[in-house]
């Protein structure tokens, strides 16, 4: 396979991730501001921090209104992980590596893109907002589906799960990230209606605010939490989830290729480190710093990946 | 512009009369209900926009993509038409590669007076770098796209022969597609010569013309500028079809000696490179050195014998419209025949006659650019205002020798479907021949191209023509 066909198949599945976060940041922040929150204004600075993208808003914008901050995030394309520009960058490399994708998921994805550039072409009302995030949701998982029922089990996956796997830790990283300090053991006292507002944003924001119920017995304490989205390996977006993919991928192209590569020793390290810490030892060690240091780790794996395996000449 | 009155229709010949092989089709046709077949022609709409065969307008905005109308009625072509067709475009693509070999060899044909040596010397899409090169195999031209109008039952005239990089392949493909989708049915009432061969065809054509020193299977590559470029679907379509790489300059390199391109585990060496870039960008050393989009240094590994490009660089020798008016006489020079299919007549501007009765008919002529493709920067005489006549005129006193004139012809019309019903539309035809060193191989049908407004001559892609489906009947 061509490195650049590589590259665009790790881009293209990164893109199509993170429309799918964006959506999912947007869908949490709108029900918490619209329900639980007194600040819906903080709510919203919050989300525009969690997607990365205040520096950009700021520069455009004063204060957080709920319209300019849905705009940024779904539309704007001086906002390049607004949705619109997400869906337009995952096209875009999905023409560049067409011959390397089935017919279904060229299509699902090339749908996709005309799809949503017609439902975000105007501006999204707050009445019609929940019919988008729904149209968002179900483009990506047609994608995800015709990848799964089409798509041979060869390196051409591998780069797809690897880009899906890094994009995805990313953003429950980054989640935590935002919120740690409403995790903390000191700064919450069970049953503060503030803390659990905060709570669900977070279980929300990664779609786990049922399965944690069932997985929990309705018990929520902030360690619980913390230790659903960094340790539980039944949770697809768990750090640990996340990054298994990235093993077990980088593993059968290592296998395919008969060549292990410097990203190979990343993924073991990161493993190994992960295996050797429970929530207790987290918490000793800090939250704050352990999710710091597992974000530039995973930055840095992926920059690995396009060197090892050649993205660019 | 508006055409003539009594031009040929190739399906209609009066009221109720339709010519024979339209027969079958007509047959269908009036028994179908006009309201599924409007339904069926928004279906096809929607098809080529999912499947994104889109092509980019040069012009516009990065981001703009445009579908090429598609018409539901077909093109026929009956076999008896197509034996004569595929017997010409075989003679003079036979002629055209004859033709390139001599002219960057020895160059009898100048020697004879046949073809004016400054005709060559002076052109730019000669290319002195291909002296005395000799190709894998020996082609120049592997895939040539010959364009071909109609006027009358037994008339039909080469308009334009591509020989350098000829693109609509994947529209005659795509079309064929499309019609079986959404009409199964017709195909087992009519019996239709398949195209759906020609990606398999062109693997073997290639690879068939790699060079002597390549050991094992041949690795075949399509070389494309980029997304941007206005083919670039037909560029990843074909290398889909085919089963090979799609690379761009920047995935490519020499690695001892031969062309590389960049892959996951390494370098792998490529043999065969079916280019989509012009000569002029292919390489930056020994061509325009500012390209971004081909391979510095690509020409010396070709000189070396150790990749096939195809089609060859220089070959736009053999498809300029200057050298265009000497067909016939190429033909006859290096077949010994007769040109099996006929030459519009053509006025070479820089022949001082010639000129002069250019210029005094203008209103009635065609006036091209020589190195022009596409339909830009021509003239089309009774189409055009008074000013602008005036200001081609100034154009063509200032560099006379820049432009061919050419009668307008009456082109045969094949009818669209409208919803008011018919409506008959000029066309014209681009079969493909394939070439390798074992021979030649002509797809039956080709590309059908047509001017969707009402008589208009213009047929280009960019200028707001329309394709068909062609058919070629079996016997």
């Amino acid at each position: 396979m061509l490195g650049k066909t590589a590259g665009g198949l790790y881009w293209m599945f990164r893109f199509l991730e993170r429309s799918e976060n964006t959506a999912r940041l947007i869908e949490a922040g709108f029900r918490i501001a619209l329900t639980r929150s007194k600040d819906p204004e903080a709510e919203w600075k919050s989300v525009l921090t969690t997607a990365r993208v205040r520096a950009d808003y700021d520069r455009k914008y004063d204060g957080y209104a709920a319209s300019n901050a849905l705009d940024f995030l779904l539309r704007d394309t001086d906002n390049p992980s607004s949705v619109i520009s997400s869906i337009e960058n995952a096209r875009t490399n999905a023409r560049m590596v067409r011959t390397a994708l089935t017919t279904e998921v060229w299509e699902a994805v090339n749908e996709s893109w005309m799809a949503l550039k017609a439902v975000l072409k105007n501006p999204v009302t707050q009445t019609k907002l929940p019919a988008v995030l729904g149209e968002i949701r179900r483009h990506s998982a047609q994608v995800r589906g015709a990848v799964h029922g089409t798509m041979l089990r060869n390196d051409i996956f591998d780069f797809t799960q690897i880009g899906i796997a890094l994009e995805r830790a990313d953003n429950t990283a980054r989640i935590i990230d935002v919120k740690y300090y409403t995790l903390l053991p000191s700064a919450s006292f069970v049953g503060s209606t503030l803390d659990n507002v905060q709570w669900e944003t977070i279980l929300r924001s990664v779609s786990a605010h049922r399965s944690f119920r069932w997985l929990n017995n309705h018990e929520i304490s902030p360690m619980s939490i913390a230790e659903f989205l960094i340790f539980d390996s039944r949770f697809p977006r768990s750090l640990s989830f996340c990054s298994r993919i990235l093993e077990d991928n980088l593993g059968y192209l290592a296998k395919d290729y008969d060549a292990r590569l410097p990203c190979h020793d990343m993924i073991d390290a990161q493993r190994d480190k992960l295996r050797a810490h429970t929530i207790s030892t987290v918490f000793d060690e800090g939250l704050h710093q352990f999710i710091t240091s597992f974000i530039s780790a995973n930055n840095a794996i992926g920059e690995q990946i396009e060197k090892d395996y050649r993205f660019v000449g | 512009m508006s055409s003539d009155r009594r031009h040929f229709d190739e399906m209609l010949l009066g009221q109720d009369a339709v010519r024979a092989p339209y027969a079958e089709y007509e047959n269908w046709f009036s028994q179908e209900d006009r309201t599924r077949l409007s339904k069926k022609s928004k279906e096809a709409e929607a098809f080529f926009r999912r499947t994104g065969i889109t092509f980019n307008v040069y012009g516009q905005s990065a981001a703009q993509e445009r579908l090429i109308p598609f018409d539901l009625i077909p093109r026929i072509i009956a076999n008896r038409e197509w034996a004569k067709l595929s017997k010409g475009i075989e003679q003079r693509v036979r002629a055209i590669n004859a033709f390139l070999h001599d002219i960057y060899h020895r160059q009898e044909i100048l020697r004879a007076g046949i073809v004016p040596v400054d005709l060559i010397a002076s052109n730019a899409a000669f290319l002195p770098q291909m002296i005395g090169v000799a190709p894998p195999g020996g082609v120049y031209t592997h895939i040539v796209g010959t364009d071909i109008v109609r006027t009358g039952e037994d008339d039909f005239f080469v308009l334009e022969d591509n020989a350098r990089t000829p693109s609509g392949v994947s529209y005659m493909l795509e079309n064929r597609e499309t019609m079986l989708q959404m009409f199964p049915e017709l195909f087992s009432q009519i019996k239709v010569q398949p195209v759906s061969d020609y990606p398999k065809n062109l693997r073997h054509s290639l690879a068939a013309s790699a060079p002597k020193n390549c050991a094992g299977k041949p690795t075949v590559a399509v070389l494309t500028p980029g997304i941007h470029n206005s083919a670039y679907f037909e560029h990843s379509f074909l290398a889909d079809q085919m089963g090979v790489e799609l690379v761009e300059g920047h995935d490519l390199r020499i690695v001892d000696g031969h062309i590389a391109m960049r892959t996951t585990e390494g370098y792998q060496v490529i043999d065969v490179l079916y280019r989509r870039v012009d000569d002029d960008f292919l390489d930056p050393l020994n061509f325009r050195p500012e390209s971004m989009l081909g391979v510095p240094g690509i020409m010396d590994v070709y000189r070396a014998g150790n990749i096939t490009i195809a089609n060859a660089p220089g070959t736009g020798i053999a498809d300029d419209k200057a050298i265009y008016s000497y067909m016939p006489d190429i033909i006859e020079f290096y077949t010994g025949e007769r040109a099996i299919l006929k030459n519009v007549q053509t006025f070479r501007c820089s022949e001082p006659d010639a000129l002069r009765y250019v210029l005094d008919n203008l209103a009635d002529l065609v006036v091209k650019e020589v190195h022009g493709s596409g339909g830009y920067g021509m003239l089309v005489g009774p189409a055009a205002s008074k000013k602008e006549l005036a200001g081609f005129a100034e154009k063509l006193r200032r560099s006379p020798a820049n432009y061919i004139a050419q009668p307008t012809l009456s082109l045969s019309t094949v009818p669209i479907f409208t919803k008011q019903g018919l409506a008959p539309r000029h066309v014209d035809l681009r079969p493909f021949a394939l070439v390798s060193p074992g021979g030649m191989n002509i797809t039956p049908g080709g590309l059908t191209r047509v001017a969707l407004k009402a008589g208009s001559l213009v047929v280009n892609s960019s200028q707001g023509g329309g394709t068909k489906d062609t058919w070629v009947l079996e016997d």
